[in-house]
């Protein structure tokens, strides 16, 4: 069987690699890691049939193969195109490319809101960080941007379609990952959309993970929905015993304080879902006690997600209550005492949607 | 050892001379200077009756901008906190009910908005990062107060008088900087 292992060389951006026949350029480079990398928008990689859509991930091909080493005439996407032996790619190391990155960003960007101030996805969005790394400041763009009509995904996600980039990787896994998918894409060209037909929520066990899978914030969690700024809550790995037969249980749970604000699936270096959990896991189990803590999660220091989190901080010993001979201090204020933002009687993250003026108002009954 | 300013000088050690030891004309000579600054201008003003203007940078403190038809600017994005180098600004966001656009400008917005000045160092970073024009640094002391408890000021303290209902105490909320 050795002689069937024959593995194709590929040089991405002058870095060599060995890799299995049959892999894409993408899943290549992502073996190399880096800046190498290529950006994906709609390529994922658990999902099968995605790919080949947002047009980010383009490279250039200076080298076909060993056989026929002619270059490609036009730049190809490397998620949908197969590596060959001997072929040489060229990523971050060609102008082309990111002259042509950098006008497929602007393109994704002609319709998007830009409202990220009140966009939930903020922080961890790949359209975000895409565009700061390859976007204009000014845009060209001189007409209206497209909105639409709003639908209501039922109670557990929000959808906002004007944000959306129409990448389909929801679509591919309500489709992979459920037994009946009731949305998809509507509408053909600049008037496609996500919608669900005649308003029918979605109410499958694994419909929460369209979530996580989208890149921008056209798809977020209705019962995280504006309660806080993902860059200040902690994300712990934790799992949970789940009954239900497809789901591991192992999440990401994101806390500020001792409160659970949202649960999301753990994700790896690339901003994609290790493993798939089910909504229970994802909505309604938002305390402590549900769950197994394993530990922080690992953040890249460059993430704005890391800022404010203090590694390796030792609580000091008190040791004023010895010296008073076990009288309290008395402080000159207690900042619990005196504001109103964080206050116990209000507890945020046990609401179930979004909180409204009307819960921070103290004479009015909940 | 080579001097590092041309300006250090060795110090005289001659013994005085006989004019010196009189001592009176350099008393004359001082009262003459003392006596010539009653007739300068005076470099102090009368504070509180009199203020002087502010410098073009100062950064006082924090108000919390309102739109041309009252509706508050701040989203909640957490982006002044996030910047905020004294870790002072705390909010939580709400969403805006259906009935509530007259008073908020976009559909998230600040339901409490903190500022510990007693944290805040006045460095304007807050204002820099703010993506919807809504935190500005007054030409405004922060009062002195009895307590620490006073020097948290929520929305109530910061909010900018609203330009439709009040528009004088706007306009004075606004100080006597141009807005360009």
């Amino acid at each position: 069987m050795a002689d069937e292992k024959k593995l194709f060389k590929v040089t991405i951006d002058n870095i060599t690699i060995e890799v299995e026949p049959g892999t894409s350029i993408l899943q290549a480079a992502r073996r190399i890691g880096g800046d190498v990398a290529p950006p994906a928008m709609c390529y994922y990689t658990k999902l099968k049939g995605s790919g080949g859509k947002c047009r980010t991930c383009l490279v250039e091909v200076a080298a076909g193969s060993t056989a026929d080493p002619r270059p490609m005439p036009k730049l190809v996407a490397s998620c949908r195109t197969n590596v060959m032996d001997g072929m040489v790619v060229k990523n971050i190391t060609s102008e082309k490319v990111i002259d042509a990155r950098n006008g497929v960003v602007e393109m994704l960007l002609i319709n998007h809101p830009l409202d990220c101030p009140i966009c939930d996805q903020a922080g961890e969005c790949h359209l975000q960080d895409l565009s700061y790394e390859h976007g204009k400041e000014g845009t060209r763009y001189e007409f209206e941007r497209r909105t639409f009509k709003k639908h209501d995904l039922g109670p557990y996600i929000q959808l906002h379609m004007t944000r959306c980039i129409l990448c389909y990787r929801c679509v591919f896994t309500a489709d992979q990952l459920t037994e009946k998918r009731v949305h998809g894409v509507l509408d053909r060209g600049d008037h496609s959309e996500i919608a669900t037909y005649i308003e029918k929520s979605l109410e499958n066990d694994f419909i929460g993970n369209i979530i996580d899978v989208c890149p921008v914030g056209a798809l977020t969690d209705k019962t995280f929905r504006f309660k806080n700024r993902v860059w200040f809550l902690k994300p712990v790995d934790a799992h949970r015993n789940c009954n239900h037969p497809k789901c591991n249980g192992k999440a990401t749970l994101w806390y500020r304080g001792d409160e659970v604000f949202r649960v999301t699936a753990r994700k790896d270096q690339w901003g994609e879902v290790e493993d798939w959990i089910c909504n229970e896991c994802r909505f309604e189990k938002k305390k402590t006690s549900d769950w197994e803590i394993e530990g922080p999660t690992k953040v890249n220091r460059h993430s704005v997600i890391s800022q404010g989190h203090y590694v390796g901080t030792v609580r000091p010993q008190e040791v004023v209550y010895d010296v008073m001979g076990g009288r309290a201090p008395k402080l000159l204020m207690d900042i619990h005492n005196v504001s109103e933002v964080n206050r116990p009687e209000i507890d945020l993250s046990k609401l179930e949607r979004p909180a409204h003026s009307t819960d921070f108002s103290p004479h009015e009954e909940r | 050892m080579q001097p590092l300013t041309s300006r250090a000088r060795a110090v005289e050690r001659k013994p005085m001379t006989m004019w010196e030891r009189m001592y009176l004309p350099a008393i004359a000579k001082g009262m003459s200077i003392t006596f010539s600054h009653m007739f300068k201008k005076k470099p102090t003003v009368n504070y509180p009756e009199k203020t002087r203007p502010f410098s073009p940078v100062f950064r006082g403190l924090h108000v919390l901008n309102r739109d041309e038809q009252g509706r508050e600017r701040c989203t909640a994005c957490g982006l002044c906190a996030v910047a905020c180098p004294a870790e002072a600004i705390t909010m939580e966001g709400a969403e805006r009910l259906p009935g509530e656009e007259n008073l908020y400008r976009e559909e998230k917005y600040a339901a409490k908005y903190e500022i510990n000045m007693l944290r805040c160092i006045f460095c304007g970073l807050c204002e820099e990062a703010c993506p919807k024009d809504a935190i500005y640094l007054s030409e405004t002391f922060a009062p002195a107060n009895y307590t620490r408890k006073g020097f948290i000021y929520g929305k109530e303290e910061l909010l900018i008088p609203n330009p439709v209902t009040e528009p004088e105490e706007f306009a004075k909320a606004q100080g006597g900087r141009v807005k360009q």
